[in-house]
């Protein structure tokens, strides 16, 4: 019997590398077709990785990835001990956290209340609006915040004026940096972002609304008990992508928004790396830090997710 | 369902409560916008001292002028529409001959492949190891900085693909296929015209990351000809920052130039973008959807 098997087995196998040479033969074009997205890949993804190394050793440019001498840890003790760490760490980590904490609910609510009206021209025309912002560019964006939040003669200080208030200096004080940013992107990105979640909420059964409807439930109690359930999953993956970024505070409009009168706030991981690295040029310091970030950040990623597939059964792999 | 919500004194607060929400939602989106359109139409002296509050104060075109003869401004704009649309013609390139071959599940190898793309969405070199390889490969400094570092986006290929397995019915192409049409044929005769709507998006997508893109021009462009219109808005915008928030002052003619023509090109920047999206919105939210449900 086993023997049996063991044969078909093998005639199988046999004929399905027959086919699989068949199919490669018929579909070479197809290969030649993908080969410059390979190639794209090895080059601009794959060597860099390759080129991480540069974190264990004293980059020498003449000597090249390869051939610079090994030092083992030096460039992380170095960081580790320097008077950056911790300010760095508690800028990114408090930029991030309150981002998250903002940002992730209010796009939910975004997306509910729109989802209440009944009215299509009104929801168009308020989807329309609301994503426009997002195509603003970075610079545009920081320079729009600059001139309106100037004290000088910026629109929101001339409210403030109004209200008998002292102007304040919004882009200059290290305690409002993390406010301003977080607010501004709240202000470019909530309608785009609820856009996800408006299509988990166009993928509900309306049966299921009837049929509450006609067991007497209640708005609030058909939008506990059906609405949240049916966007719960679209919201704990984007929960997880989120927590995996934690780390990555994006680099350019961090960078727009620096200054020498808000850097004790303002400086992240991301800034230091451009600072250190490429205008320092301290080749092996700053991909160390960059590549204790992207470790922290894998580590992130990897527990929200293990904690998410044990408690809420949502996960990304 | 009319009846219903006249029953319910609830229902009926709930619908103009939430109403009036959204409105005032909506008023703070777009307050910004028009502020800054009306004050690049205002008299320079007016939006510096804070007299512009809503609609335009003493209209004039004067920012405008200034702007359009501004040498740095316009070598800008031509270099961002080059990359713009050589960028976006290679990434759309790019995308469909990397998302094809693994729709299809006759092609051997597609796991593979699946897992050495997805791989470098959680993994990558990082700033310094990709500035190195960049530098090596003699690119600093090069038209072609702009466009082959990103010239493809593994997301995108995924939703791309998704699009192509969900969208196409395999029969067109197993039928096409006994007509003795290739593998190519079948993409360009039957797969792409099937596939206007993705393609929109990603035209959108790329689109307008270029064209707001100014992280890659900041690290490896040296030659201020080769400048995209971000970095000169930058320095428009953000030079004299400093000076503006502390209150010092600059020359007093170069910081009524700078004021004078900062919104009109904040719009000049932003219109071209501003004006092709609505356009593309029934696309994009169909993009957006393809990518969760595929996420």
């Amino acid at each position: 019997m086993a023997e049996v098997s063991l044969d078909n087995k093998i005639k199988k196998q046999k004929k399905s590398t027959k086919v699989k040479k068949a199919a490669i033969r018929r579909n070479w074009d197809l290969y030649v077709l993908i080969t410059p997205v390979v190639i794209y890949f090895l080059i601009f993804k794959y060597w860099p990785m390759y080129g991480v190394q540069i974190a264990f050793k004293d980059f020498i440019a003449n000597k090249g990835i390869w051939g610079s001498p090994w030092r083992g840890f030096k460039h992380f003790r170095r960081f580790f001990r320097s008077y950056h760490f911790w300010p760095l760490i508690r800028n990114t980590v408090g930029i991030s956290v309150y981002q998250l904490a903002v940002g992730f609910p209010i796009p939910i609510i975004f997306a509910l209340m729109l989802n209440e009206v009944k009215n299509e021209k009104f929801k168009k025309s308020v989807q329309t609006i609301t994503y426009a912002p997002h195509f603003l560019s970075t610079v545009v964006l920081v320079g729009m915040m600059t001139a309106m939040l100037s004290p000088k003669n910026g629109i929101v200080n001339e409210f403030i004026k109004l209200l008998g208030k002292e102007p304040i200096y919004f882009m200059a004080e290290a305690n409002w940096f993390k406010t301003v940013y977080v607010w501004s992107g709240i202000w470019q990105n909530t309608g785009w972002n609820s856009i996800i979640y408006m299509a988990a909420l166009a993928g509900i059964d309306p049966q299921l609304y009837e049929a509450a409807i006609v067991d007497g439930a209640s708005k609030w109690q058909r939008m506990w008990n059906i609405t949240i359930p049916g966007i719960l999953p679209t919201a704990i993956t984007l929960l997880i992508l989120n927590t995996g970024r934690i780390m990555n505070v994006g680099f350019e409009k961090v960078f727009l928004m620096q200054n020498g009168l808000n850097l004790t706030s303002s400086e992240v991981i991301s800034t230091y790396v451009y600072k250190a690295g490429l205008i320092g040029a301290e080749y092996s310091f700053s991909a160390a830090v960059g590549l204790f970030n992207s470790i922290i950040n894998f580590i992130l990623l990897i527990t929200v997710n293990k904690i998410s597939r044990k408690t809420t059964e949502t996960s990304l792999w | 369902m009319n009846a219903r919500l006249k029953n319910s004194k609830g229902d009926i607060i709930f619908v103009i409560m939430n109403t009036m929400f959204l409105i005032i939602v909506t008023i703070i989106v777009l307050y910004p916008l028009i502020f800054v359109l009306s004050a690049s139409f205002s008299d320079p002296m007016m939006v510096m001292t804070g007299k512009v509050r809503f609609f335009p104060k003493e209209p004039t075109l004067q920012a405008y002028k200034i702007v359009f003869r501004n040498e740095d401004i316009l070598t800008g704009y031509k270099n961002t529409f080059l990359y713009t649309i050589t960028g976006t013609l290679v990434n759309l390139i790019m995308t469909i001959a990397g998302a094809y071959p693994l729709s299809r599940k006759d092609f051997y190898g597609r796991n593979v492949l699946t897992l050495f793309f997805t791989i470098t969405m959680f993994f990558s070199g990082g700033l310094i190891p990709t500035y190195l390889v960049i530098r090596q490969l003699g690119l600093y400094n090069n038209f072609w900085v702009m466009i082959l570092p990103g010239a493809v986006s593994v997301w995108n290929m995924f939703i791309m693909r998704a699009f192509f397995q969900n969208s196409i019915p395999v029969e067109l192409e197993e039928a096409a296929f006994i007509d003795g049409c290739n593998n190519i044929g079948i993409l360009f005769k039957i797969v792409l015209p099937l596939s206007v709507p993705i393609i929109a998006v990603m035209v959108m997508y790329y689109g307008v990351g270029h064209w707001n893109a100014y992280f890659t021009a900041l690290i490896y462009l040296k030659d201020r000809r080769k400048f995209p219109l971000q970095l000169i808005l930058r320095e428009i915008l953000l030079q004299n920052q400093m000076a503006e928030m502390t209150g010092g002052e600059t020359l007093v003619s170069q910081q009524l130039f700078a004021e004078s023509i900062k919104y009109a090109v904040i719009v000049v920047a932003s219109v071209p973008v501003l004006l092709l999206y609505p356009f593309l919105q029934k696309y994009f939210v169909k993009g957006v959807m393809v990518g969760a449900i595929k996420g």
